[in-house]
């Protein structure tokens, strides 16, 4: 029996790179360009999500009323715990492992059951619509959370572009996968490239998120550069990084984590205290930089905006 | 120099290395945006890291000629149950903030728990019952059933492991191979003995008797 020896990629904490050198070698490329970005900049640059990456920096950015109140979680904290399985299953691992992923070019595919479908470059997806920070919770499925301040538009603004047909029940998505920069997928225990779906309402509801950016920058590549989306009332993983396919489908699309343990994660993995994990509780979280476990909230505090969505809905059998 | 006595201050000091390293990367902030669960983590595999340890004191006694390295087993062991006690009261005290009916559904609920309070909760009588003194209460045959609980608390680890891993099976797997390969000494050497003593019916004549 071949045992894999996984010492290659299993990398100690304290040997991730510094942050300082990792952030000057990008910071030495996009220098110019963020300068040039800001000096074009018309509107108020935003205080409180401070840029601390050294990424380039997005401009025009305008508040949303969506955002919470709550306490912006660190920087730090969030880009160095992820879950970004095609980067390793170590929540540092994707930050130590995805710094040379390739994130330009980029083209997004537009497809399926849709008037206008089409191929959208990287500029084209960063001037899609307004850029807005919406200060988000986010909730993963293991119990633990965060708050970022992600920048994007709503999902809903590439729909209406694409115009989908009466037939366009589900929106598809896939995640970029290349096995040879990304070598440690294998371990992960999920099929590869990663999908994920919304019904269609879900999409055209004004809190679902497509973000390029985060803390007035672009993603980094751990948080799921250059274009990822985010459904704060879901589940972290249902918010599917990387993009590079949006299909409009009549059926409902297959998710990564429902192939991989149906009977754990279900095609709407809403936020719900009353529903658990087979094998763990989550009727509470832990919110990163807290030390206690704080109560979840249905649909992770958004149920105000969210819950007619699944009016009538059996949430233990809709998982 | 396995005999002396600062070989056995050494395996001491070295044991107590991963929580020094774990208090170290504590004061330079490095333990992860989620201390906590790094902590429990990193305490559950120490534990069943000093479990494995412990389990390869008998084997490596026989298989190496090294009868004098019955001298630490009973440290690993206790080490064992020190690194268990820790990555239980980290459990105790910020998942459940000593709140003992949340733990107990807990442990009823979730099965890896379950499963992991039962290794833990197997260990105590073990660590109190280490002394000199106890072998001679008990006598050394009961003394040393009751031990062989460690084979027990050992799988006990391991499927406690397999059972909380979302989809990454590489860890639980590594220890599995471990547990499973000291284990299967056990039973081979088992195997070996019933082997080379036929159990002979009493009072009859077996046919390889009187030859």
């Amino acid at each position: 029996m071949l045992i894999k020896k996984s010492s290659l990629f299993e990398i100690p904490y304290s040997e991730v790179t510094p942050k300082s050198e990792y952030l000057s070698r990008r910071k030495f490329l996009t220098g110019s360009a963020a300068v040039g970005a800001v000096l074009a900049a018309g509107r108020a640059f935003l205080p409180e999500a401070e840029a601390q990456g050294g990424l380039q920096k997005l401009a025009g950015v305008t508040k949303s009323s969506y955002s919470t109140e709550e306490k912006i979680s660190s920087y730090r904290d969030v880009t160095t715990y992820n879950n970004f399985y095609e980067f390793g299953t170590g929540k540092d691992e994707p930050a130590a492992n995805a710094k040379n992923f390739k994130t330009t070019p980029w083209t997004v595919v537009v497809e399926g059951e849709a008037a206008k479908p089409g191929s959208y470059d990287l500029d084209k997806i960063m001037k899609l619509a307004p850029l807005e920070e919406r200060v988000y919770r986010h909730r993963c499925v293991e119990a633990w959370s965060i708050v970022v301040p992600w920048i994007g538009y709503p999902l809903s603004a590439l729909v209406k572009l694409a115009e989908p047909t009466a037939k366009a029940k589900y929106v598809a998505f896939e995640s970029y996968y290349d096995p040879k920069q990304m070598p440690i997928a294998r371990r992960a225990g999920l099929p590869f490239p990663y999908v994920e779906g919304l019904r269609m309402d879900e999409a055209l509801h004004p809190l679902a998120l497509l973000s390029v950016g985060m803390y007035g920058e672009i993603l980094p590549p751990q948080n799921g550069a250059p274009f990822r989306l985010v459904v704060p009332w879901k589940y972290g993983f249902k918010s599917i990084k990387s993009i590079v396919k949006i299909r409009f489908q009549e059926k409902e699309p297959p998710t990564t984590w429902n192939l991989a343990a149906p009977n754990e994660y279900g095609f709407y993995s809403n936020v719900n205290p009353n529903v658990n994990h087979p094998r763990w509780s989550q009727a509470k979280e832990r919110r990163l930089g807290e030390l206690f476990k704080r109560d979840t909230l249905p649909f992770n505090g958004y149920a105000s905006q969210v819950s007619r969505l699944y009016a009538g809905m059996d949430l233990k059998k809709f998982y | 120099m396995l005999t002396s006595k600062w070989t056995k201050a050494g395996v001491f000091l070295l044991s107590l290395g991963p929580v020094g390293w774990l208090v170290w990367k504590g004061f330079r902030g490095e333990l992860t945006a989620n201390p906590i669960e790094f902590l429990t983590h990193e305490l559950g595999d120490w534990t069943l890291i000093f479990v494995i340890l412990t389990l390869c004191v008998t084997p490596a006694r026989r298989l190496l000629r090294m009868p004098a390295l019955i001298r630490f087993r009973r440290m690993l062991g206790l080490f064992a149950f020190f690194y268990a006690c820790l990555h239980f009261s980290i459990f105790f005290v910020f998942d459940h903030f000593f709140n003992v009916a949340a733990m107990i559904e807990d442990v009823v609920e979730r099965k890896y728990i379950t499963v992991g309070m039962l290794g833990f909760v197997l260990l105590i009588p073990l660590a109190v019952t280490s002394t000199q003194g106890w072998i001679r209460r008990l006598g050394g045959k009961r003394w040393q059933r009751l031990h062989q609980a460690i084979y027990i608390i050992g799988i006990a680890g391991v499927v406690h492991f397999f059972w909380l891993v979302k989809s990454d099976i590489t860890r639980p797997t590594r220890y599995a191979v471990a547990v499973g390969l000291l284990l299967g000494y056990r039973v081979a050497v088992w195997i070996a003995q019933m082997r080379a003593q036929p159990v002979r019916p009493a009072g009859k004549l077996s046919p390889t008797d009187g030859s």
